[in-house]
């Protein structure tokens, strides 16, 4: 079932970190803090955004994937960024809490 | 675009001529295609004659006639495209070419000492500042592991003291 | 070992600056990520999953102590206190941000090494037989021509935007341990109608999408023309290898698409005309200086048995099934090849962390002259052992964890990283392979079952080599989940077989019990002495399907 929320990652330019674009048009590493956008034109914003980004020099590559978005938080619908949010699922010890709401740093 | 040669921006007398298009009165350069259709008449062109080679055409279709050139402009479509390094090294090294080796196409900084080992001795590039890292380009690299078609003495020439 | 002299650190010292010279680039803009992504990759720096990964070279599989103590520096320097070991004998770091990369390229160089060419569309790590210079079946020793081809792909100006990667093998064995009839170009040594030692070229094999076992296109190749007939092959493919299509643009695909003998027409050809335009590229006196690099160490005057470790083979059953695994015969009387394994029972295979790496370094000094191996199975080798000090070295081996009777065996697993780390994968493999090394944790009954490959890639690139497994393991993607086809009978030896596909794949739940039956099926109906893939080749496909699927 395809959703139609969806996020805009990247990875960062200087560590290759997984990153989120979230609605202030900041790159968060808490999958929490993505701004979860529906339709096309508010995506096409949000990866306007990105590309100015990498113009900048922030981050290389980004692209959007669907999220579920409800009651228990924001999912991956997708194994693959499932594990870039929660890490390798064979290294507990690199996990990262992907259940965590967002926080502002 | 600028046309680089021996680190300065030098002007190019060359003109590119579309295939349906009268020769200049000047150096003239042409496509594969059309010298194949007319060789017999550009071969009377009062001044300098130059080809066009696209990096999926043969080297060995000119070789014969490579006195009447001075100059062969290879292409690099994406620099990542690296056919015109083996087009130029069959051009110098088997065929003897002595004129003008161009890279023409998507010339960069970073590629520059690879096309240079391989005989091409000026470049058209989209960034004229390219010329400030000439220097860095060429010499960032001292060593060469194998022949090419430059003169630079290899770390086998140089080990056994041959070359 | 080869040891760098002035060029050759010149050399990488250089490239380390260029580098720098690149990345400051990238930070500051000067250069998109589009161009700078092909310049880092030939630095072997990959943007994976979570982070970038930097795959470092060791030359066919070849290391000092002192190259592994600066790996494990390495690890717990920049990255997270580990590294993995690769299919084809390199090293890679899973955590290195992008700044820093610069300082560890400076600090390999210190030691000799560096991380060119390991990725990007160029001559690759050229791999060898882990027993090299050591085995007792070798016919000549490879690591002398795999120095060669190293330094004469390195940097090279014609051939450094190739249509796709480019891999080569050599052995000098007839048992090939270097898989060189599945790389791109395989050099096979064998002695010419001089009994002069030469080279059979091998040309078009490889794994992934289309996978092709290679094809003899010269039986015997001289070994002063070497690397003009490898020239010979790489311009033919750089100029006719397909540019249109990613997953067409290996050489196999040009051989294939060709015709083998067309190709070798054009490949003799080429080689003709060079040979006869240019002085050797292979003198004489470079070839001897090398070799020199390559001669025995100094080895003690020993028996040929020992009547120490004898005894320990009889008081210590332990002992006893970790020789069986781990010792292969050596041509020097009284030393032993040690084969370390680095697949504990559910352990991440290949993986070491940094205090491993040390202990090994240490071991290798102990018990040899400092010398280390990497398989393209993952594992490590040791490769001068006195058989007398075999007892002593297990039990530091068992001290440091790394004393696993396993080698060869079913839980001797050879996994990608998959979709836990690589950007390119469809399903996860190190937990199947975690999970099928549990299940069979048993000794007695992994030693009963015998030899048994078992090769696991999480997707279609095949970076795990599962096409040439005993036993394969596709990870696929079916519909959003993560599921696993199985092959059978594949061998990445001299008797090269690609695996054939049982049937429909099965879902993570299920793919271990399928191993199972699997190995049920060959414990049936295996003869005296055979071992899977001896009884896989008798019976053939169908009772393994008839028992995974009930129907044939």
């Amino acid at each position: 079932m395809a959703s139609s929320h969806r996020i805009v990652t990247a990875n960062r330019l200087r560590d290759g970190a997984v990153v989120y674009l979230t609605a202030e048009g900041r790159w968060s590493d808490m999958l929490a803090c993505g701004a979860v956008v529906e339709g096309e034109a508010a995506l096409a914003v949000l990866l306007a955004q990105a590309e100015r980004s990498v113009a900048d020099r922030l981050v290389v590559a980004p692209y959007a994937f669907p999220v579920t978005s409800g009651d228990d938080g924001v999912h991956p619908t997708q194994k693959r960024e499932q594990i870039r949010a929660a890490g390798p699922t064979v290294h507990p010890q690199f996990a990262r809490a992907t259940g965590l709401p967002c926080a502002t740093r | 675009m600028a046309l680089v040669k021996d680190g300065a921006i030098v002007e190019d007398p060359w003109t590119r001529v579309a295939d349906e298009a009268a020769l200049p009165d000047g150096p003239a350069l042409v496509s594969l295609v059309r010298w194949r259709a007319q060789a017999a008449s550009l071969r009377g062109h009062n001044h300098g004659l130059g080809v066009v080679l696209a990096n999926d055409e043969t080297v060995d279709e000119i070789a014969g006639d490579l006195e009447r050139f001075d100059l062969v402009c290879l292409e690099f479509p994406k620099f990542q495209d690296g056919r015109a390094y083996s087009q130029a090294r069959q051009l110098r090294q088997r065929h003897g070419f002595t004129g003008e080796l161009r890279a023409t196409g998507n010339v960069l900084r970073d590629q520059l000492l690879f096309m240079i080992r391989c005989g091409f001795d000026a470049f058209e590039v989209n960034d004229p500042a390219l010329v400030q890292a000439w220097q860095r380009a060429l010499t960032e690299i001292t060593v060469a592991y194998q022949q090419a078609a430059d003169t630079r003495r290899t770390a086998i020439d140089l080990r056994t003291g041959a070359g | 070992m080869y040891r760098y002299d002035a060029f050759d650190h010149t050399l990488v010292a250089e490239r380390v600056a260029q580098f720098r010279d690149q990345v400051n680039r990238r930070v500051a803009g000067a250069l998109t990520e589009d161009e700078f992504k092909p310049l880092r990759l030939m630095n072997g720096l990959y943007l994976q999953l979570h982070a970038y990964m930097l795959r470092v070279a060791i030359p066919y599989g070849v290391l000092s102590a002192t190259q592994m103590r600066r790996l494990a520096h390495i690890a717990r320097t920049y990255d997270k206190g580990y590294g993995h070991f690769t299919t084809r004998q390199n090293i890679q770091y899973n955590w290195p941000d992008l700044e820093d990369v610069p300082d560890i390229l400076e600090e390999l160089a210190e030691v000799e090494m560096h991380a060119i060419q390991t990725s990007g569309n160029c001559i690759r790590n050229v791999t060898a037989d882990p027993f090299a210079g050591v085995a007792a079946d070798e016919f000549d020793d490879p690591r002398v021509y795999a120095e060669i081809i190293r330094q004469w792909s390195t940097l090279h100006p014609e051939f450094s935007f190739l249509p796709r990667k480019f891999k080569i093998a050599i052995t000098g064995a007839p048992n090939d341990r270097a898989a060189v009839m599945v790389h791109d170009i395989g050099l096979r040594m064998v002695a010419g109608p001089d009994g002069q030692p030469g080279f059979e070229v091998i040309v078009g094999g490889g794994q992934g999408r289309t996978p092709m076992i290679g094809h003899v296109v010269r039986g015997y190749l001289p070994v002063p023309q070497l690397l003009t007939y490898l020239e010979a092959v790489l311009r033919v493919y750089n100029q006719l290898g397909r540019r249109d299509n990613l997953y067409k643009a290996r050489i196999k695909i040009l051989v294939h698409e060709t015709g083998k003998e067309e190709f070798t027409r054009l490949v003799e050809q080429e080689f003709a005309s060079m040979a006869s335009e240019n002085p050797p590229a292979l003198p004489g006196g470079e070839l001897a200086r090398i070799r020199a690099c390559f001669q025995p160490p100094a080895y003690a005057d020993l028996p040929a048995s020992s009547p120490e470790h004898d005894l320990a083979l009889t008081q210590n059953r332990a002992f006893a099934r970790w020789v069986k695994t781990a010792v292969a015969q050596h041509k020097q009387a009284g030393y032993a090849i040690v084969t370390i394994s680095l697949k504990p029972i559910g352990g991440i295979p290949g993986d070491a962390s940094a205090e491993e790496m040390d202990a090994v370094a240490d071991l290798s000094e102990r018990y040899g002259f400092g010398e280390i191996r990497v398989t393209h199975e993952q594992n490590l080798v040791l490769p001068d052992v006195p058989r007398k000090d075999l007892f002593a070295l297990w039990q530091a081996l068992e001290t440091a964890g790394l004393g696993t009777a396993n080698v060869g065996l079913v839980s001797d697993i050879i996994a990608c990283p998959g979709l836990d780390y690589c950007n390119l994968a469809n399903a996860r493999s190190i937990p199947i392979a975690q999970e099928i090394s549990e299940r069979f944790a048993d000794l007695d009954r992994q030693h009963d079952i015998g030899e048994l490959k078992v090769k696991i890639s999480g997707c279609i690139n095949a970076c795990g080599h599962h096409h040439v497994g005993h036993i394969g393991i596709l990870g696929v993607d079916r519909k959003g989940v993560e599921y696993y086809q199985v092959t059978l009978g594949g061998d990445g030896t001299q008797s090269a077989t690609l695996g054939e596909i049982v049937g429909p794949s099965f879902a993570g739940g299920e793919i271990v019990n399928a191993v199972e039956t699997v190995v049920a099926t060959y414990l049936a109906a295996r003869g005296e002495g055979e071992r899977f893939l001896d009884t896989y080749r008798r019976i053939g496909a169908a009772p393994f399907k008839e028992a995974l699927y009930g129907t044939r």
